[in-house]
């Protein structure tokens, strides 16, 4: 970035001496909205069409496949009707709050993407705190998510906002304590340093490093989707009871605003699971080249965080709502002990081996390639059995 | 430090909310998420059914019974029929009674998956939806191509029904049948006996089977609190008695006896007999004419009868009074969705605001049915 900076100082772009201040605010600001306007709002509006066209594959539906090749285009079909709408405030709103709190919620989406590690030299910034950025930031949502619901001045918002921040308070607790485990490993906070701590083969990587890892990755897993409000903890927005929840008032580009920071929450989660867990970029060495590898390891981030990401779409395809009550319950009884445990049992596994054991690495990838296998099969076994049903049509 | 001050809130939730089945209002008063009470308030879908029939006649009334029950417009029909029979002393053929009850219990599967399906929904799962719609839109055809109709069927006449199965309609319905017991393992495996659906479904909104029967619940409430209860079965009607069938009840296997997993699972189970019933009436289809012969100034001596029927939402109850004239004086129905409203504002005290809408989709109450 400096040097960019330099570089631009001694081009003249900016006429003879300019402040380099004022030059670095410029430049960070350009970049700043090209890496977001560009990469993230693209990612979370691409994520709503594959979210939508999956959905519609469980739910033997077709989806949207009108606008673009697939319906690929939907999401900017979408996004333009959502800022062509008008944008309306309720009369007994308070206002200001009304109007600020889609902000809140974009900004908790948008802050994280300056941590992310796409590659090992794409990365906004590397700060040395990364990991507790991350998760700092996207727990502003619950700000913006608990003033869109009070400053509606609507009961079922309301409700919708205090289900929210009661449960993206309730499983902050466990998502990070989970995040402990690795970072008593690793040593270090930062997005990088985690990811270079991990081989590129899955044995190598975090979520079978050993028992409590994994245990701890599986409820980070379930705690993103808790704070992300997806299915089966969407109670917030649970539309069955509380029509739109938090969002009930919003519409137009505002409530775009909400969706889209939704969506994108999702390839949020995605990426923070790749990293801690799933050895986030790592790519074999393949090539001298740093473009040809950082090409590599972008494609091979991305691949692993969609991969996530379907899975989540696929939860949200398959399974019911939870109530809040068994919510709290699921948090308070059992993973916020389990976490403890888990982050106990990691610093005696680490003060034991101090350079991890290969030995159970082996063995979790081999227990994990077990348990997705019977998964597959179990898959393949329903898939089979109905496929013939699935396109009987006896009128046809 | 003094007590936090705490208010009760009072929720609106309808007529248009989008859990509510149809039109239906609740005032909530609510401490948080937990209610203290919910009361329903009914008629904002009232039609004066009743009061059309005295001005239409009794062949004119037939198309109005389907909007009384849009969900299962089959058991109107045929409780307008049966009532208007017994009053004018019509015996309906054979066939057209076999007719009758294909397309009742083909209307029955149709109704439950719709009410399991919502019920799914409800609970937060959007799979189960399409997939128990995907199947009713596979009746809807059968149907369709039975009637013409989809929705408000419009199939019986006083004495019989308006059309005899269409050719090859057999086959096909028979090919259904084999598809869709499968399609309802799938569905169990799917959702029925999914951990969170479970633990969402026992133990809310339990009906013990005093309250069952001093409220006047019917049909797949009733029995869901082990009381086995079947019109069909226990007053039967039609050509019931020709076909070998059981009568699923509650057993509060997960929580609760009569609780809304029961409820659920007395629907999922009376699908699998329906469709016993329409194999065995499929196979011993009498042959012979569907429709007897009725003036059309169909004028019924005076008098009156009260006709019980089975529908998909339990007993339903059709009383007729003839002037001997061509207009009933005095039409009433009863129908099982009025009864189990009733009983929402006992049970909605102490659960949560989520429970609220399982109960709801647990009584498979339908809007029309109550106001009428």
């Amino acid at each position: 970035m400096q040097t960019l900076i330099q570089n631009l100082i001694a081009s003249g772009t900016f006429g003879r001496n300019p402040p380099y201040g004022l030059v670095a605010a410029i430049v960070e600001f350009v970049l700043g909205a090209v890496v977001f306007l560009g990469v993230a709002l693209p990612f979370a509006g691409i994520v709503t069409w594959l979210e939508r066209r999956v959905w519609a594959r469980i739910q033997s539906r077709v989806g949207p496949n009108r606008v673009g090749p697939q319906g690929f285009l939907q999401w900017l079909a979408d996004g333009i009707k959502g800022i062509c709408k008008e944008d309306l405030i309720p009369a007994e709103a308070d206002a200001p709050l009304f109007k600020l709190a889609p902000y809140l919620v974009m900004l908790a989406f948008i802050l994280p993407w300056s941590v992310m590690p796409f590659s090992s030299s794409l990365i906004l910034a590397d700060l040395n705190v990364g990991i507790l950025f991350f998760t700092a930031v996207t727990a502003l949502t619950v700000v913006g998510v608990l003033m869109a619901g009070w400053s509606s001045n609507d009961k079922w918002s309301l409700i919708g906002g205090i289900r929210s921040a009661a449960q993206i308070v309730s499983y902050e607790i466990p998502a990070g304590l989970s995040i402990f485990p690795v970072v008593l490993m690793t040593g270090t906070l930062s997005m990088q340093g985690i990811i270079r701590a991990q081989g590129w083969s899955p044995q190598h990587w975090f979520l079978f490093a050993n028992p409590f890892t994994f245990v701890a990755a599986n409820i980070l897993f379930i705690s993103a989707l808790a704070e992300g409000n997806r299915t089966p903890f969407d109670l917030p927005e649970a539309e069955s009871e509380l029509v739109a929840g938090f969002a009930t008032e919003y519409s137009g580009m505002r409530y775009t605003f909400f969706f889209m920071a939704e969506w994108g929450n999702l390839f949020l989660v995605g990426a923070l699971i790749v990293t801690l867990f799933l050895g986030g970029w790592r790519f074999p060495h393949m090539s001298n080249s740093p473009v040809v590898m950082n090409i590599l390891e972008l494609i091979t981030f991305n691949v692993k965080v969609l991969a996530v990401v379907f899975l989540s779409m696929w939860i949200r395809g398959t399974l019911p709502r939870v109530r809040i009550d068994q919510l709290m319950t699921l948090c308070w009884k059992y993973f916020v002990p389990i976490s403890f445990a888990d982050m106990i049992g990691t610093a005696v596994w680490v003060a034991i081996w101090p350079d991890g054991n290969a030995f159970m690495g082996y063995l979790m990838f081999a227990a994990g390639v077990v348990i997705i296998a019977m998964f597959i099969r179990r898959v393949v076994f329903y898939a089979r059995r109905s496929k013939m049903e699935l396109y009987f049509h006896p009128t046809i | 430090m003094s007590t936090l001050r705490t208010e009760e809130m009072t929720l609106n939730m309808g007529p248009q909310h989008p859990s509510t089945h149809g039109v239906l209002r609740f005032v909530i008063r609510a401490d948080g998420e937990v209610m203290r009470e919910a009361v329903p308030d009914v008629g904002y879908l009232h039609r004066s059914i009743e009061k059309i029939a005295e001005k239409v006649g009794y062949h004119g009334f037939m198309p109005y019974t389907d909007r009384v029950d849009y969900v299962c417009a089959m058991f109107t029909n045929q409780g307008w029929g049966m009532a208007s029979e017994r009053l004018g002393g019509i015996e309906v053929p054979r066939r057209g009674e076999y007719c009758r009850v294909i397309a009742a219990e083909f209307n029955r599967l149709a109704s439950h998956l719709l009410s399991v399906g919502t019920m799914a929904m409800d609970i937060g799962a959007m799979t189960p939806f399409t997939h128990a719609l995907r199947e009713r839109e596979m009746i809807n055809d059968l149907i369709e191509e039975l009637c013409g109709a989809r929705l408000t069927f419009n199939y019986m006449r006083i004495g019989g029904v308006a059309w005899d199965l269409p050719p090859g309609w057999r086959e096909k319905a028979l090919a259904y049948l084999d598809h869709f017991n499968p399609i309802l393992e799938e569905y169990n495996a799917l959702i029925s006996y999914n951990k969170i659906y479970v633990e969402r479904l026992v133990n809310v909104g339990v009906i013990t089977p005093d309250e069952a029967i001093n409220y006047n619940l019917v049909g797949p409430n009733l029995r869901a609190c082990g009381i086995k209860w079947d019109i069909r079965k226990d007053i039967p009607y039609s050509v019931y008695p020709d076909f070998e069938f059981d009568v699923p009840v509650g057993k509060g296997q997960w929580g609760t006896l009569g609780d809304s997993m029961d409820r659920y699972i007395v629907r999922v189970r009376e699908m699998a007999e329906s469709s016993k019933i329409l194999r065995q009436a499929l196979h011993q289809l009498p042959a012979g004419p569907v429709l007897a012969k009725v003036a059309r100034n169909f004028k019924p001596p005076r008098g009156e009868c009260q006709i019980r029927v089975e529908s998909a939402r339990g007993d339903m109850g059709w009383y007729v009074v003839s002037d001997g004239t061509g207009y009933p004086w005095r039409v009433h129905v009863r129908t099982g969705s009025f009864a189990a409203m009733g009983l929402t504002q006992k049970l909605s005290r102490g659960l949560m605001i989520a429970d609220l809408v399982t109960l709801i989709a647990s009584l498979d109450v339908i809007a029309p049915e109550i106001d009428r």
